[in-house]
């Protein structure tokens, strides 16, 4: 049987890992390549590295971070933050990223996603959706979440799989980091609507939520920061909350 | 020394990171003549059947690997090569193995397979030390049926096969260079064959 996975995700910047509290206030949290494999050795089923470095030094410190990663973990891991042109997911896909997500550039550039899918495959992309509701609609956001769009949520994620991406990543602003749950209802209809995988992201506070999100949300991954970062869950600990809910997880 | 094909099916770095972890010696080419003195092969690959099996027309690989007498391996793509025929691009393939490649059946399944699943009836030394419900990792949207040389199987949908073996010949659909502890075990054991 197929398992649900458990991803966690790193923020990264210059580096370094850190961890935001609705996109603002950062804290360091660790070494990036160390906490990764902890989190491997765990039972983590993907890892997520997203790179939040403002400048060009801190982008390519983080082109050094994925191979490093890669030399290192025995996992799948998925690389992400500022990557806006073929070229951006190149470097990365060379220096061992197994996949790599698009969010701003995308929404600006929807090409984007079938140049990338064209040249190293579907598989190869995630594209990663933040939204908000907005007056009962569910409004795509870029930058962070600093920037409202006129996209709806459901209309651009079929998009983008029909452009050629291989998985959805779907953080609500509204949730991301305020660890009451996931919108399970708006992850159902993703679910339903989609032919590819769709990875819930933003709210976890509990094993509960993270059920309710692949059970009643239909989700196909769940990926957390905070509930692991801070130490609340190991991964495998989490995994076994799950399964006593019957959930299909690999332990 | 073990020798990983390169025939230009996208990025090889994470079977040299996985050999290079496990402390093998390996040396990647796509000269005839250094894999035919390999003591064993790795045929990995990423991408569309069609377009792999031109790359090993290309070099003239494919008459080459159906001839080698050591331990080959084949993953992913590298697998689906080594079959019949693939739907993918509708080629023919190496004929190693005896069974054809399709994509899965769309209605009701999320394709591309992504993700850990078990394998099930187990019956290669590759699997030497694990045991049956072991998690491995997949992606892909083709899949090779069950037929007589496979040597385990995953549900997804459908019953296709995991693993393939056939004499010296081995294939794997799954990534053991991406499987964890359970991948490490399956390359150890195909580095000890």
């Amino acid at each position: 049987m197929l398992a649900k996975r458990i991803i966690p995700c790193l923020d990264i910047k210059d580096g370094k890992t850190v961890k935001g509290i609705n996109f603002l206030s950062l804290k360091e949290v660790g070494d990036p390549v160390e906490l990764g494999r902890m989190y491997a050795d765990q039972g983590a089923d993907e890892l997520v590295y997203l790179d939040i470095s403002a400048t060009y030094e801190g982008r390519n410190t983080f082109v050094d971070l994925v191979r490093d990663i890669a030399a290192n973990i025995n996992i799948p891991f998925t690389v992400g933050g500022g990557i806006s042109s073929v070229e951006d997911a190149g470097r990365l896909l060379l220096a061992g990223a197994d996949k790599i997500t698009v969010n701003s550039a995308a929404v600006r550039n929807p090409q984007l996603i079938r140049d990338i899918a064209d040249k190293y495959g579907n598989q190869f992309v995630v594209v990663a959706i933040d939204a908000k509701r907005v007056d009962g609609v569910w409004r795509v956001t870029t930058h962070g979440g600093r920037r409202l769009t006129d996209r709806e949520l459901f209309s651009w994620a079929e998009e983008a799989c029909r452009l050629g991406a291989g998985e959805i990543l779907f953080t609500s602003m509204d949730h991301d980091g305020t660890r009451n749950g996931y919108p399970c209802d708006t992850f159902r209809e993703l679910s339903h609507r989609l032919t590819i995988p769709v990875i819930a992201s933003g709210g976890a506070g509990s094993a509960d939520d993270i059920a309710d999100v692949l059970d009643e949300g239909q989700a196909d991954a769940a990926l957390a920061a905070s509930i692991f970062h801070y130490g609340e869950y190991t991964v495998d600990g989490l995994k076994k909350e799950l399964k006593k809910r019957n959930i299909i997880v690999r332990l | 020394m073990i020798a990983i094909i390169d025939y230009d099916t996208g990025n090889l770095c994470s079977v040299i990171n996985a050999l290079h972890r496990l402390g093998a010696d390996y040396t990647v080419t796509d000269d005839a003549s250094v894999i035919r003195s390999a003591e064993r092969v790795l045929l990995p690959g990423v991408g569309a059947a069609d377009k792999a099996m031109d790359n090993l027309r290309s070099r003239g690989l494919d008459v080459v690997i159906p001839q080698l007498a050591v331990p080959v391996l084949g993953i992913c793509v590298g697998m689906q090569v080594m079959c019949r025929r693939s739907s993918e691009g509708d080629t023919a393939c190496l004929g190693i193995f005896d069974a054809d490649v399709s994509r899965f059946p769309e209605e009701g399944l999320k394709v591309p397979h992504v993700g850990w699943n078990t394998i099930a009836g187990l019956s290669s030394p590759l699997f030497a030390g694990l045991p049956e419900e072991s998690f491995v990792y997949y992606v892909h949207s083709y899949r090779a049926g069950l037929c007589d040389d496979t040597v385990a199987e995953t549900v997804y949908g459908v019953r296709f096969s995991a693993a393939l073996g056939r004499g010296n010949f081995y294939g794997t659909q799954f990534h053991p260079e991406k499987s964890g502890g359970v991948g490490e075990t399956i390359l150890r054991n195909f580095l000890t064959l």
